[in-house]
Parts: structure tokens; C-alpha cells; sequence
């Protein structure tokens, strides 16, 4: 499955962490190769989703650097993230509540048409269609309001979102916790589609069970320091999980 | 289970209806019922005389263009309370540059106007969105401050405003019969509607008011959002200055004195949304006609001023309280 002749899509150098007095990161080095799935694992506070925003330009980090297709860069802000290809599934989904499903999957990159760039409502409906057939996200339609959505549907725009338009790599910070099977086995079979797109996914779970079904390589951490890196055909559950505990 | 099908909704009608927002009727149910009821009560006192209706037009026309300001200030989770002073700076500023240059009065009236609308926007834009200092303390402090300099400014005289191409303009002209002020309505309303709801701007707006930090994840510029929507405000209050004083051909520190009150009703019963997320330019517009209307009907019922402010709050009271509970549905 590791294809280790793909250079990196990501690589992350000794990246530091800390929110004043706290140090949330402890010296992560990690890279994530074009097609490959990294989880992410550890226990709650572990520093994963601040890891995820350091990555996605959320924070800076405090020392510490970040490579995309071996150049480095300065990711001071989400949008350049974006611009380096870097699409992000936050835990917390970012979604405008008020908004239907289609303004929420072209948020911030709105279609517009015709000398006045007035928006392209028709387009963008359309394409939200095809999107949400595609990922088999079942909504009502693409002019449903956010609000009115269950966690698991909002779940899926937001998974539609970042596969929609990721050229490079996808951060995916527990994108299952709240679903129920079936919606799980639609993630996960979006994932497996990421990777056959030869885009990078690295993914914040708690489900071993998962993580081992997905993943390609496994990066554990406990209490802001990186434990390690095993490659999953190469370890168990068992040493996983003395590696997130430390005992 | 047509949810499992999203490419196809399950019926035209269905799916109009399912777009179709009953909140968003309140204030034009409202507006027909006030209307119809003053349409009888006052019957004989002449409130549906075309003079009168186009009397309400005019009158409303300076809260109408403010309260386009504040749909943006609030869509975008902000408010705005300084705008009803910066109307009265606005135009006295106007009126003083244009008595001072009295050969280029019209030019230097309209920007002297704007401009310290603008500049009002653009101090209450700064302090919220880089020093990030409440929006709700900055324009109460502001709102104070830019009265005080009305009254300093001319020690609370009046200044008269004679220039005639500017109290046409702004004030009692017509175009093919047209009155300017209604002109200046239309034309402020229309634009604002299409730049709320047809560009990446109005998306942006209601975003950044919804979920900020989403908004700001996804590429979009918070701050400078923040900043555009209190200069729009100010913009518009400066313009609303410059038709007080076209209109009434004099500049006081009184104006606007009033407004903030009813323009802040006309823009929440006009279904835009205190915490932001969520509104209508075209509902604020109607919303301000159904209070000015209220305002000359009462009048004409022969209400002393004390008893229709009384039945004035009270009337926005239910108003609000019946538009904000339909939202919470
Ligand atoms: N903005 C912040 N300011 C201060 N401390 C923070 C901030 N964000 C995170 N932290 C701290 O950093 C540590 C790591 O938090 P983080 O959210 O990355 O954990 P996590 O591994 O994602 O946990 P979970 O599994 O519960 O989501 C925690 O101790 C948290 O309190
Ligand atoms: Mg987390």
C-alpha cells in the first residue's frame, strides 16, 4: 500500500506549540507522502486539533517548520493554506448555520457571473447537487439551511466541502465521532477516494478500529510530545494503545 | 424518501414552499394591517390622499437609506448606535462647507456630507474590527462624542441652506414628476438589495456575522468585512444628512435626534436579525415605511405628542416582539 517513492506533500519539522505558559506542541516532525493516509492518535488534550490548525494556518507555530512539496512556507492565515491545495475538517465543522448547503460548500470561493460578478446561484445549486449525489450525503435539498440539518448531514457538507476542493491534502479532525454506521462507512469510503486521487489525508480519530482499517502510518501523541510513528501493517492495537497511555 | 435522491426535489411547489419563509411576511402583514386600519380610522382626515402617502415616503426617505446602513452593520453581527448623531454632523458640516464656498456650494456640500459620515464608519470600523473592542461601547461612545461636536460646532444655531441644485438634489426636486427624495429612496434601496443578496460582498457580510471564525477559516476577510459595514453605515447616515438638510433647507444638531430608535424597529421588524446571520434590505424598507406611517397616522388622529410615543413603543414593542418569537419558531 506505501508508496515511499512519492515525495511528501507535507512535511513538518520540529513544530512548537505553546498558548502562553502552556506548550500544547513538543518538537512534532511528521510527513505525509501524496496518497498516503497518517492518523493521527492520542487522548483528549493531546495537542491534535492544535496540531491541525497549525498545519491548516489557523496559528502560527511558535518555532518549528512547514514544507509543501518541499518548499517551505509561512501559513499566517487559512487562505494560504488554501491556496497551497490544503482543505481542513475542523472538529467543531465551521459551517454557517444560516446558509444554505450550497453557500456553505463555496464559502469564501462564491461562482460569480457577468460583468457585475453578481452571484451564480444556479451554478453553484448545481454543482452542490452533483457533489452531494456523488458522496451520497443525503440532504433535502441543496437549498436546506445548515440549522436545519442533523450532525451527521452537517458532517457531510463539511466532508464535501474539503474533498470538493483539495488538490493536495486533507485534514480530517475526528470527522466520524458523532455518526452512526452507516454514515461512518461513507467517510471512509470518501477517504479511500482521497487517496485514490493521490491526495494526502491525515485524520484525527479516536476508533482504533478505524484507524487501522484507514491508515497507512500511525503518529501517536500524548501530552503535546510525539510518542512515535508506526507504519500500520507493522504494529497492533495493543502497542498503539500503551503508546496514547504511556503505561 | 425523496432525501435520498437531493438532485431531484420532490416538487416544484413543494420545494418553493420549503423556500418560502413565513417570518419573512410578518412586516408586510403588518404593514397592510396598520395601513388598513388607519385607511379606515382616518378616513375622513385625508391619511389616503396621494399627498399624504407621498408626504410618508418623504419624510421616511433619510431612515429609510440609514437603515440599508444598519442591515449590513447587524447582518454582519455588529450594531450601530452612533449613526443618528453622525446624521446631524453630516449635515451640518454640509451646510457650513456650502455657506463658506459659496460658488462650488454643491460639490463641496456632498462631500463635506459624505465624508464625515465616511470618517465616523471608518473610526467606529477600526476600533471594532483591528482593536476588536465592542462594537455595541465603541458606537455608544461614538454616538455621544459626534453630538457633542454637533452642538459645539455651531453653538446649537441652525444653518441655512440655500444653494438651490443642492435643495433639489437632496431635497424638494423631481425628476419626470418624481419627487428626488423618493428618487434617492428607490435607488439606495435597490442598490443595497443587490450588493445584500447578489454579490460575494453580501455573502461575506452574512458569514462573518453567522459564524466568524468559519467565515475567517474559509478565506474570507473578517476584519476588513467589519471595517466595509461601518462605513457603509456612515456613508449612508451622511447621505441621510445631506436629505435633512436638502429637505428642510436647514442644518440643526436636532436631526436625526430621533431616528435611531426607528430605524433600529424598522430594520428588526424588517426581519433582520439582532445577532446577525440574517437579513432583508427590502423588509427594512418596508419596515421603515410602516413607522413612518405610524407616525403620521397618529398624528392625524389627533394623538398629543407624549400619547404617540406612548402608543408608538408600544406598537414597536409588539412588533419586534412578534417578528423576533416567529424567528425562534
Ligand atoms: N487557543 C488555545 N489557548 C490556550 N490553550 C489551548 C488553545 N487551544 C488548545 N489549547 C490547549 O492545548 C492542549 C491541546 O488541545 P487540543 O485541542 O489540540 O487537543 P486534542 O488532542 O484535539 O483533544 P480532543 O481529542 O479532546 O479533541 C489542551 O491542553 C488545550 O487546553
Ligand atoms: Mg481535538
Amino acid at each position: 500500500m506505501l508508496d515511499t517513492a512519492s515525495a511528501p506533500v507535507l512535511e513538518l519539522s520540529n513544530i512548537r506549540k505553546a498558548f502562553g505558559g502552556i506548550v500544547a506542541i513538543e518538537d512534532f516532525s511528521l510527513d505525509v507522502r501524496a496518497g498516503e493516509v497518517v492518523a493521527l492518535v492520542g487522548d483528549n488534550g493531546a495537542g491534535k486539533s492544535t496540531l491541525i490548525k497549525i498545519i491548516s494556518g489557523v496559528y502560527a507555530p511558535t518555532s518549528g517548520a512547514i514544507r509543501i512539496d518541499g518548499q517551505e512556507v509561512s501559513m499566517p492565515n487559512a487562505t494560504k493554506a488554501r491556496e497551497h491545495g490544503i482543505e481542513v475538517v475542523y472538529q467543531d465543522l465551521a459551517l454557517v448555520d444560516q446558509q444554505p448547503v450550497y453557500m456553505n460548500l463555496f464559502l469564501g470561493r462564491e461562482l460569480t457571473k457577468g460583468p457585475f460578478r453578481v452571484l451564480d446561484r444556479r451554478q453553484m445549486i448545481a454543482e452542490t447537487d452533483r457533489l452531494v449525489t456523488e458522496l451520497d450525503v443525503r440532504i433535502p435539498s441543496a437549498h436546506a439551511t445548515i440549522s436545519d440539518l442533523s450532525g451527521g448531514q452537517r458532517q457531510g457538507i463539511a466532508i464535501a466541502r474539503a474533498t470538493h476542493w483539495a488538490r493536495k491534502l486533507v485534514l480530517l479532525d475526528e470527522p466520524t465521532a458523532a455518526l452512526g454506521v452507516a454514515e461512518t462507512a461513507k467517510v471512509e469510503k470518501t477517504v479511500v477516494a482521497l487517496k485514490s486521487r493521490n491526495i494526502g489525508v491525515l485524520i484525527i480519530s479516536h476508533s482504533l478500529d478505524q484507524v487501522f482499517r484507514l491508515s497507512d502510518r500511525i503518529c501517536v501523541l500524548r501530552r503535546g510530545k510525539q510518542i512515535g510513528v508506526r507504519e500500520t501493517a507493522n504494529t497492533d492495537k495493543n502497542e498503539i494503545v500503551s503508546m496514547i497511555t504511556g503505561v | 424518501m425523496s432525501a435520498s435522491n437531493p438532485a431531484a426535489p420532490a416538487s416544484p411547489v413543494r420545494s418553493l414552499l420549503a423556500r418560502i419563509n413565513l417570518q419573512q411576511y410578518v412586516v408586510y402583514v403588518g404593514f397592510l394591517a396598520i395601513f388598513l386600519f388607519f385607511a379606515v380610522v382616518l378616513r375622513d382626515s385625508g391619511f389616503l390622499t396621494q399627498r399624504n402617502l407621498v408626504n410618508i415616503i418623504l419624510q421616511t426617505a433619510p431612515a429609510t437609506i440609514m437603515a440599508i446602513g444598519l442591515v449590513f452593520v447587524l447582518s454582519a453581527g455588529d450594531i450601530d448606535l452612533s449613526f443618528g448623531s453622525t446624521v446631524a454632523v453630516s449635515a451640518l458640516c454640509a451646510a457650513m462647507a456650502m455657506a463658506a464656498m459659496p460658488a462650488a456650494a454643491f460639490p463641496v456640500g456632498i462631500w463635506a456630507g459624505l465624508g464625515v459620515g465616511l470618517l465616523v464608519g471608518a473610526i467606529n470600523g477600526v476600533l471594532i474590527a483591528w482593536l476588536r473592542l465592542p462594537s455595541f461601547l465603541v458606537t455608544l461612545a461614538t454616538m455621544g462624542l459626534v453630538a457633542g461636536i454637533g452642538r459645539s460646532l455651531t453653538q446649537l444655531r441652525s444653518i441655512p441652506v440655500t444653494d438651490p441644485l443642492f435643495t433639489g438634489i437632496f431635497g424638494s426636486g423631481s425628476l419626470f414628476g418624481v419627487p428626488s427624495l423618493v428618487i434617492w429612496t428607490v435607488v439606495a434601496v435597490a442598490i443595497g438589495h443587490v450588493v445584500y443578496r447578489q454579490t460575494r460582498f453580501g455573502a461575506h457580510v452574512l458569514a462573518t456575522g453567522d459564524n466568524a471564525r468559519a467565515a475567517q477559516v474559509t478565506g474570507i476577510k473578517v476584519s476588513r468585512i467589519r471595517l466595509w459595514v461601518f462605513m457603509i453605515s456612515g456613508g449612508l447616515a451622511g447621505l441621510a444628512g445631506l436629505l435633512y438638510a436638502g429637505r428642510l433647507q436647514a442644518a440643526k444638531y436636532t436631526l436625526g435626534e430621533t431616528d435611531l430608535m426607528t430605524v433600529i424597529a424598522a430594520v428588526i421588524v424588517g426581519g433582520t436579525l439582532l445577532n446577525g446571520g440574517k437579513g432583508s434590505v427590502i423588509g427594512a424598507l418596508v419596515g421603515s415605511l410602516l413607522m413612518g406611517m405610524l407616525n403620521n397616522g397618529l398624528i392625524l388622529m389627533g394623538l398629543s405628542v407624549s400619547d404617540q410615543m406612548i402608543v408608538r413603543g408600544l406598537i414597536i414593542l409588539v412588533a419586534v416582539a412578534v417578528s423576533l418569537r416567529e424567528k425562534t419558531r
